[in-house]
């Protein structure tokens, strides 16, 4: 009957949304935030920090500039808070929250994610610096947008890339690597082109594999699916691969797994993820990109803590240590040598490392 | 006299009382999680009625209002459209795209604002009408087929919205965006709320606009009777001379050309340009129809609310209190608007048979109005 079918299905459709609802809710209900020593100092600086959609706990990106505010936590005597996004939300949200912080009295506020960038005009962080012209901004992983009260904080993601694509080609023993990514977009691009040069540049003929779990069309839900990272990083080891890395957030852990069961090794990304990953995943571990967004985080308030503000755009790159590779638990010892050289040559501009892939 | 009052009563009590159901829940998790319930809705009152917010609530229940009307038109023909994202994700791609190629420049900028409004609607509908199509002719259930659609509408998007094809990047950025819309075609704010330094989207006179036609055509119009008749019975309908397939093909090309309007307050009023962060508001949208109950009064009291909540989420975070609560919330109106319709339709119902019975015994020859034939 037409009833009891309706019936069924809104019942369905709102405990679907019910459920979706909480699944968003799953593992974020922090609002970690302490409040600085209040020893009566009357300077103390109110530090706000606006996340992307993941949020703290992806062991990688987010939680790299939550480590880098909770470092300036707790060696300056500053207050922190930091605000989560939700889904679906519009650039007017973004807008909103940034705004919410710098009315409410802090200074600096961080940006995290190019997401707070949108138009240069007229997105959220062009709007919140022009509404709240007094109060120091910096956005990370974006130079489009300028203001006098804007820092934008971008990486060379490739470079770094390129050393831990060079030490995958040397520690590699069937000339196959891989490469995943977490969402097919131009930032995760830059990983992979860097990779991609520096295992050629160590043996020419050497074959990369590269994938994406997601696009831009489910939302980059690639980024926090362990159990696709792990299908397809096990697809990579079964075609040949024996080292992949990944540049894939809180998807990461899939493909360690995966690396873990069929005997062969991983590079992971953003933070130093030897010392990030449970004890059992340890071992295939080779190295980590680094791409120091707690080294930003942390700069740039301490800076601001002792008056000094840079506008406009500050590279983090092999030069200042901003990406650069991790050496816990020393599987890459042995051709250190060999990597610093090529950092040396990166720096000194005799290599040039390509932004884009050369496969587009 | 009190039967205007009496027919009213339940269909206020059940949504308040849904209302209150919700509140009660999202309390008894704020306690939980110790947290003070009081405070977290006074602040959340407090920060939704400023008028920065009052701003920004209407301008997000315009998308939400008119995906709650595309949903409630299939609804009333006892379609399920679920493909609401990917039809208008596609419509906004498109329309974005043509609005700014240099082929349509010599168009003044009004018309070029209709040839874009135009543009999504007629792409809104024909994703839907793939659906429609493959229903009417294969039996294909058009649950399963919008789901799908929405998939492959989102692939496509991604594909088409990269630096090769319609995308652009800014330098520096690492967002890629279709290219802004010429400045003659974008529309401007309305100052509806005083003190606020921001203006209403424009775009609303157009959600308005659609509220209206979608009472009018459905409760006016032969087609209207007719769509809701199939709706409600088809057998009978087509007993009665209405082809229910071409009812089918109508209702779900209505209703993916009221979709395709949903990007288009962000496109013309805010944004103007197809980012990557379009999309998503398809199944909000259902939530939202469900909860006006398919009637245009409804829907936009509903997308009010559910904007209200959205904004208000926003001062919880900084209070320290989890703003998830409000996603709670959003859930147990729904289902509770669901469940508490139910039975206030049964108990009605059982009061008619009750009293149908009674009249059928004992003729009252005061009210035989009353009685339905």
């Amino acid at each position: 009957m037409r009833r009891s079918r309706g019936m069924k299905l809104l019942a369905t459709v709102g405990v679907a949304i019910v459920a979706l609802g909480t699944a968003a809710c799953g593992g974020k209900g922090n609002s970690n935030s302490g409040s600085g020593t209040d020893s009566g100092s009357k300077k103390t600086v109110k530090v706000g920090l606006a996340y992307d959609i993941g949020g703290r706990g992806d062991k990688s990106f987010n939680d790299a500039a939550a480590a880098g505010l909770e470092k300036a936590r707790s060696e300056l005597n500053i207050q922190t808070r930091e605000l989560e996004a939700n889904k679906d939300e519009t650039e007017n949200d973004k807008l909103a929250r940034l705004k919410l912080l710098c009315e409410g009295g802090y200074n600096p506020v961080i940006a995290v994610g190019f997401a707070y960038a949108g138009d240069k005009d007229t997105g959220p962080i062009a709007s919140a610096a022009k509404a709240c012209p007094d109060t120091k901004f910096a956005i990370v992983d974006d130079a489009s947008v300028s203001a006098p009260n804007l820092a934008n904080l971008v990486f060379a993601e490739e470079q770094g890339s390129f050393l831990v694509g060079a030490a995958a080609a040397l520690k590699s023993k069937s000339g196959n690597v891989g490469f995943i990514g977490g969402c097919q977009v131009d930032l995760i691009k830059k990983f992979e082109a860097g990779y991609e040069a520096g295992a050629k540049a160590v043996k020419a003929d050497i074959k990369v594999q590269a994938k994406y779990l997601s696009t831009i069309a489910d939302k980059c839900s690639g980024f926090n699916d362990p159990a696709k990272g792990q299908t397809t990083a096990e697809g990579m080891y079964d075609q040949g691969a024996d080292v992949v890395y990944q540049a894939a957030g809180g998807s990461g852990t899939g493909v360690f797994k995966a690396a873990k069961g069929k005997g062969k090794l991983a590079i992971g990304v953003d933070s130093d993820q030897y010392n990030t990953v449970t004890p059992d995943l340890k071992d295939v571990i080779m190295t980590s990109m680094l791409k120091r967004v707690d080294t930003a985080v942390y700069d740039f308030v301490k800076g601001m803590g002792e008056g000094k503000f840079t506008a406009g755009k500050t590279v983090f790159d092999l030069k200042v240590e901003g990406v650069g590779y991790s050496t816990s638990g020393g599987q890459v010892d042995d051709v250190k040598a060999k990597l610093d050289d090529f950092r040396k040559q990166i720096i000194d501009g005799k290599i040039t490392v390509p932004e884009k892939p050369a496969a587009g | 006299m009190s039967a205007p009052w009496v027919r009213l009563l339940p269909r206020l009590l059940a949504p308040v009382g849904a209302l209150l159901i919700a509140a009660a829940i999202s309390s008894i998790a704020l306690l939980i999680s110790n947290q003070d319930p009081a405070t977290a809705f006074s602040s959340m009152i407090e920060y939704g009625t400023r008028p920065e917010s009052l701003v920004s609530i209407l301008n997000r229940s315009i998308d939400l209002y008119i995906g709650g009307v595309a949903v409630a038109i299939g609804f009333r023909m006892n379609l399920f459209n679920i493909g609401v994202d990917g039809q208008y994700r596609l419509a906004s791609l498109a329309a974005a795209s043509l609005g700014a190629a240099p082929f349509l420049q010599w168009l003044p900028g009004v018309l070029r604002i209709l040839v874009i409004v135009l543009i999504a609607m007629v792409v809104g509908a024909f994703w839907a009408g793939v659906a429609a199509l493959l229903k009417v002719t294969r039996g294909v259930s058009e649950v399963i087929s919008t789901i799908m659609l929405n998939f492959i509408g989102g692939q496509l998007v991604a594909y088409l919205l990269t630096t090769n094809h319609l995308g652009v990047q800014a330098k520096g950025s690492n967002d890629v965006a279709t290219p802004l819309l010429p400045k003659d075609s974008w529309i401007s704010g309305i100052p509806l709320i005083p003190d606020a330094r921001s203006e209403v989207n424009g775009f609303i006179v157009v959600a308005v606009g659609v509220g209206v036609a979608y009472w009018f055509v459905l409760g006016r119009t032969r087609f209207g009777f007719d769509l809701r008749a199939s709706g409600q019975n088809a057998t009978s309908a087509v007993a009665s001379g209405v082809n229910a397939r071409r009812m089918v093909l109508y209702a779900m090309l209505l209703s993916g050309a009221v979709a395709g309007l949903v990007g288009m307050s962000q496109l013309l009023g805010e944004r103007h340009a197809h980012t990557t962060s379009v999309g998503g508001l398809g199944f909000t949208a259902i939530g939202i129809a469900l909860l006006g109950r398919n009637s245009p009064v409804g829907i936009a009291l509903a997308a009010l609310l559910w904007a209200f909540l959205d904004r208000s989420a926003l001062i919880l975070d900084l209070n320290e209190i989890p703003k998830e609560i409000v996603t709670i919330m959003q859930g147990t109106t729904v289902l509770a608007v669901v469940v508490a319709y139910e039975l206030a339709e049964r108990i009605s119902r059982r009061g008619q048979q009750r009293r149908a019975g009674a009249t059928v015994s004992e003729p009252d020859p005061r009210q035989p109005s009353e009685v339905p034939a």
